[in-house]
């Protein structure tokens, strides 16, 4: 479990994270997005207890990030933004120097190794040099590094930003097993469709700041409103639109067609579904129009622009 | 399911809560690596094995030049203060490779952006310092001691027959082994403030000049046969060495490292960390308030440096009274003393001359506060060292006059009535100045938990400032007027008129 409050770290006269509080509940997978510079990779330097909070405090796994610095890294694996290898070395050799830093005993460095190089493809490259991999095979070393020592936390930076679309996947795969295994995760990514597809809750982070947190239903919701549903029908409806907008918030229509806003489709959609079937209509689908983290994020970021130009230039007049 | 390493808290000898056989156990995780590393390096094993296989045999054959050179010119009783001085300079070559080995495991990792995994680990700051700073030695050093084995075999087998003194060995591989650590400790201290191998090679040459004119002096000593200044430079080199530790270790840390991004030297920034710290915060408006909130709290963080100055004072002080007691030839001859009548009259010329002499005033003023400004700057060079020297020479002077058997004449309440007066207000304000020169000299090597080492020093640069200005300033000028308006008249009646 990940437990930040108020966290707040500034470099000389620049705040590069401000006022930052959330938690991760064990299990749960946080995707934490924000453009770059906005303070993701500093939050996770303070959650790793390389960076020193100017304010707040949070705990991982139980520990204290400020006074138990070492319990803290010992329990977390980190996949840092660059992969970092040392590309002299080969990946076995490579995996054990970490395991002994972790201290897992020589058996268990070896199986831990060898089981995630397998896991991850990269069994048959265990002979050549790092600075040989691809640059995707380097990001799954790195990754296999983070969760070398089974760590209850990880905290993974951009996991799938090199890799090939088979690749990414097996990493999607491993991160949803991770969760299944009651890991806690906090995501850092750019890769909204992933992070819709793998985080439990999602936080977009801006000039350090926390300016939305999630789930996504919650920021669909929010943002961008109810939900839009679509309705296809057999044949024109003809008069029964105007009966159909005193219903529901059309949005869109079409001869054959028609989108609606409703704040409770459980009500709204058996209703219209009778009215239309009372007007002899028949329907062939009613589906949900599906909301994309990408418009949400979108309209989070355009709204706290928004926001901060009024402030802006409210503070302007009072000048 | 997920695993918890537990790490244990506390310890007798714990370093950053690792108990001392584990720090090195876990520093030496990272040794190894390291070195194996740089066994794989051929930048860095090139000149290694030259310098430890080649040059070795290139300075037997130099050896047999300047042998016969001296021979053929009548110079063979020289052979001997010559031949010491080869093996060092075969033991130094190796050893400066390990500066290079140095900057490339710090910058280079840093620049490869290795760094960040590696210090996500528990490994503690102090382990992770010590790994790599026995990295970065063990290799030179190794080749140091091979090359010069090489070459000392060569001479003690080979035609030459010379058979040295066991100490000349010792001394040479101890000279060695702290040059390499004054060189690694220091490269620590440049990389770990730098982000680029090429800005850390540049800052470089402030190791390996010093290091090099350190070096042709042990040299020049060596020929000269006065071997035994050599342990003086020995110790010298060790006090360097712990200091040069003492802030390796301290600046190594994860976020001096990490929260470093580019090579700028931000003048705006520091004039506003200075500016501030010197003018004090926004409850400052007049000047008691700079004197109650900004100059006087200060005073406790001298503490410890003034408890270091007082005892350099009384220290040098009771030294300079016992050499002039028992080192008579330093002491003032008789002949001085039987013209005690013209002594006497000089000094009570002096005296009339300075007293009640504006003009007085300001040369004690500016004398004593150009001291103790040269001690500031100098301590800045020299952690600390020069500042307190500077500013406690004078009560050496004065210990080693008032030891002189030929002034006693004079007796001690003179000595009292010339001296005390002033120095009640002198005195302290001479242990608070070099206190404050102490702190910026050492503050580089300890900065405060949470800043970094140019902020450190950009904050005590201010304390000194306003601590001089505040305090010392006119302590200075009040000594000075007691000194000309009423030490004269005192002395005057110590005198007997």
């Amino acid at each position: 479990m990940i437990e930040a409050e108020g966290l707040t770290k500034d470099f000389k006269d620049f705040r590069a994270v401000d006022d930052v509080t959330f938690t991760v509940p064990a299990g749960s997978v946080l995707a934490v997005l924000g453009p770059n510079g906005a303070g993701k990779t500093t939050t996770v330097r303070m959650l790793t207890s390389l960076l020193r909070p100017t304010s707040g405090r949070a705990s991982v796994a139980g520990y204290d990030i400020l006074t138990q610095p070492a319990q803290v890294r010992a329990n977390v694996g980190v996949l840092t933004e660059q992969h970092g290898l040392y590309e002299r070395m080969r990946a076995l050799e490579y995996l054990d120097f970490f395991g002994r830093v972790y201290r897992l005993s020589a058996q268990e460095r070896r199986k831990r190794a060898l089981d995630l190089l397998e896991r991850f493809g990269l069994a048959d490259a265990t002979n050549k040099r790092l600075g040989e991999y691809s640059k995707g095979m380097k990001q799954k070393l790195a990754l296999v590094r983070a969760m070398l020592h089974n760590p209850p936390v990880l905290l993974l930076d951009e996991p799938t930003s090199a890799m090939d679309p088979q690749s990414a996947k097996l990493v999607r795969d491993a991160i949803v097993e991770l969760q299944r295994d009651r890991r806690t995760i906090i995501l850092t990514t750019h890769n909204l469709n992933e992070a819709q597809i793998l985080a439990d809750r999602i936080a977009v982070i801006r000039r350090g700041r926390i300016i939305a947190n999630g789930t996504f239903a919650e920021l669909s919701q929010r943002f961008v409103g109810d939900p839009v549903m679509e309705i296809q029908f057999a044949q024109p409806l003809n008069g029964v639109a105007k009966e159909l907008a005193s219903m529901v918030e059309v949005v869109d229509s079409a001869e054959l067609s028609l989108r609606y806003r409703t704040p409770d489709p459980k009500v709204t959609n058996p209703a219209i579904l009778r009215k239309l079937s009372a007007h002899g209509v028949d329907v062939i689908t009613l589906s949900e129009v599906k909301q994309s983290l990408e418009a949400v994020y979108l309209q989070i970021v355009a709204e706290d622009e928004e926001a901060e130009g009024q402030a802006q230039h409210g503070n302007h007049t009072q000048r | 399911m997920a695993t918890t390493l537990s790490v244990k808290r506390t310890h007798r000898l714990d370093i950053e809560g690792h108990p001392l056989g584990e720090t090195l156990r876990n520093a030496l995780i990272v040794t190894r690596r390291e070195v194996r590393d740089s066994f794989r390096d051929w930048r860095i094993m090139a000149p290694i094995l030259g310098l430890t296989l080649v040059f070795p045999m290139l300075a037997q054959g130099m050896t047999r030049i300047f042998t016969n050179f001296f021979v053929s010119n009548g110079a063979a009783p020289l052979i001997d203060n010559f031949l010491p001085l080869l093996p060092m300079i075969v033991g130094f070559f190796p050893v400066s490779i390990s500066l290079v080995i140095a900057l490339e495991t710090f910058v280079g990792e840093k620049e490869r952006r290795s760094l960040e995994p590696l210090l996500s680990t528990p490994l503690t700051n102090t382990e992770l310092y010590v790994g790599k700073a026995f990295a970065a030695m063990i290799p030179p050093l190794m080749a140091s001691y091979i090359g010069m084995g090489i070459y000392l075999g060569g001479l003690i087998f080979g035609a030459q027959q010379w058979r040295p003194e066991l100490e000349l060995i010792i001394q040479i591989l101890i000279l060695t082994t702290a040059q390499a650590l004054v060189m690694v400790t220091g490269a620590v201290v440049v990389s770990s403030q730098t982000t680029s191998t090429r800005a850390s090679n540049l800052l470089a040459s402030f190791i390996i000049i010093p290091v090099s004119m350190l070096v042709m002096l042990e040299s020049f000593i060596m020929v000269t046969n006065n071997r035994y200044v050599l342990w003086y430079i020995v110790v010298g080199l060790i006090v360097v060495d712990i200091l040069l530790f003492s802030m390796g270790a301290r600046i190594f840390n994860r976020e001096e490292l990490l929260g470093r991004a580019i090579d700028e030297i931000n003048l705006k920034w520091a004039w506003k960390l200075f500016w501030g710290r010197l003018r004090g915060g926004p409850n400052v408006r007049t000047l008691a308030d700079w004197y109650r909130y900004n100059v006087l709290p200060v005073l406790p963080t001298l503490r410890p440096a003034m408890v270091i100055v007082a005892i350099c004072i009384v220290a040098i002080f009771v030294g300079g009274f016992v050499v002039a007691r028992v080192r008579p030839d330093l002491q003032i001859p008789d002949s001085v003393a039987a013209g005690q009548t013209n002594l006497m009259n000089n000094f009570k010329k002096v005296i009339e001359f300075a007293g009640d002499n504006p003009h007085s005033v300001i040369a004690a003023v500016v004398q004593n506060g150009r001291v103790l400004l040269a001690a500031t700057i100098l301590s800045v060079f020299s952690f600390g060292v020069f500042g307190v020297f500077f500013a406690i020479v004078p009560f050496g002077i004065v210990g080693f006059l008032l030891g002189q058997p030929a002034l006693a004449f004079l007796g001690i309440g003179t000595f009292a009535a010339a001296i005390v007066p002033h120095s009640l207000v002198e005195v302290p304000a001479t242990v608070i100045a070099a206190s404050a020169a102490l702190r910026l000299g050492m503050i580089i090597t300890r900065p405060p938990e949470g800043q970094g080492v140019w902020e450190a020093f950009v904050l005590a640069l201010a304390d000194a400032l306003k601590v001089g200005i505040g305090i010392v300033l006119p302590l200075l000028v009040l000594a000075a007027i007691i000194e000309v308006y009423v030490t004269p008249h005192i002395v005057q009646m110590a005198l007997g008129g």
